[in-house]
């Protein structure tokens, strides 16, 4: 359950954010969250909705998850794949010297006050 | 009707703690102390193994323990008396993992002008724990036997942060179908650089190996 730390990341971040803008109340949260960032978004929200409602700032606001495609790029040549199909071995030349180029994101996008 | 506004943040969720670790980890530097981040799954032996490897050790460097768990001082209770060494249980209040700044308020209750070594025994768990920077000098990682050697395959993110991997309970070898060399084949395809170290700290053997190792990290660390 790292989701509920990670929410209290969150709420640490946007009550900062907050503060600087003199904003009394969030509507939205909107977070990027990669494929394969091993965050389960359903846990998150989850975790959220019990955590957010115990704050003023916070209550009732909603937080929303969009998922980031993962795509590996192939060192060897150069193909892009997408990483939750095929995994670390490039689907066109077989080789596994491939790096992750997007898809472990946990980031607050935006909030909507 | 209201308008609403819209204000961009675009920052990864673990920057601040990141930011934190790197701040604690330069202050340890400036004071000469070496933190060692152990983690691991429920059972593997990390109460044991550091019982085996601070008595190996305690004669050259003073050491102290932080034991994070959920609930319990069982495991702070067990090194006190095994070693004598001063240890302080962290209770995490549920959560999975310790993060640099739960780690500053553990530092803060021992006197880190007499030591030189402190070992964080994080929670038992392979997952969370890789995500959250401690501020350690080194992250090492125990793996038993029991557990089987797919698991660099099955927690990728655990095995690229560690700088040393201990397959600790050698001694039940012969009973389980574990491949050492496979494991370490599949621990170096995540992380080259890692050292593999082979141990049963119920019998002793390898644990030498392990002490040493971490000894001449602690005194490259004072340099």
């Amino acid at each position: 359950m790292h989701e509920l730390g990670i929410v209290f990341y969150i709420i640490r971040d946007v009550k900062k954010v907050a503060e600087e803008h003199r904003v009394p109340l969030v509507k939205t949260v909107v977070m990027n969250i990669g494929e394969v960032s091993t965050v389960v978004p359903e846990y998150l929200t989850d975790c959220w909705r019990w955590a957010a409602d115990k704050e003023d700032l916070l209550r009732g606001c909603e937080l929303k998850c969009n998922i980031i495609k993962a795509v590996t790029t192939c060192n060897a040549c150069g193909a892009e794949y997408a990483t939750v199909e095929h995994g670390r071995k490039c689907p066109l030349c077989g080789s596994e010297d491939t790096v992750l180029k997007c898809g472990n994101e946990v980031e607050i996008k935006e909030i909507e006050v | 009707m209201e308008a609403v506004k819209v204000i961009e943040i675009k920052k990864s969720v673990f920057a601040e703690n990141e930011q934190d670790a790197n701040q604690l980890r330069k202050e340890l530097k400036g004071k000469g102390v070496f933190l060692l981040n152990l983690m691991s799954s429920p059972g593997s032996g990390k109460t044991t193994t550091l019982i085996q490897t601070i008595n190996r050790l305690k004669e050259h460097l003073n050491i102290a323990v932080m034991e994070a768990d959920i609930d319990s001082d069982v495991d702070a209770i067990r090194i006190k008396e095994a070693t004598g060494i001063p240890s302080i249980q962290l209770h995490t209040g549920g959560m999975c993992h310790l993060d640099a700044e739960m780690t500053r308020q553990g530092l803060d209750n021992l006197e880190l002008q007499n030591i030189d070594l402190v070992i964080l025994e994080n929670v038992g768990n392979l997952v969370c724990p890789a995500e959250f920077d401690t501020g350690a000098a080194c992250n090492a990682m125990l793996l038993s036997v029991p557990e089987g050697h797919d698991k660099p395959l099955k927690y990728p993110l655990m095995f690229s942060i560690c700088d040393v991997v201990v397959v600790n309970k050698m001694d039940v070898l012969p009973y389980f179908d574990f491949d050492l060399e496979q494991c370490k084949e599949w621990i170096h395809m995540r992380n080259p650089k890692a050292e593999v170290i082979p141990i049963s700290a119920k019998t002793g053997e390898g644990v030498d190996a392990f002490a040493a190792w971490l000894l001449q990290k602690v005194n490259n660390w004072k340099l």
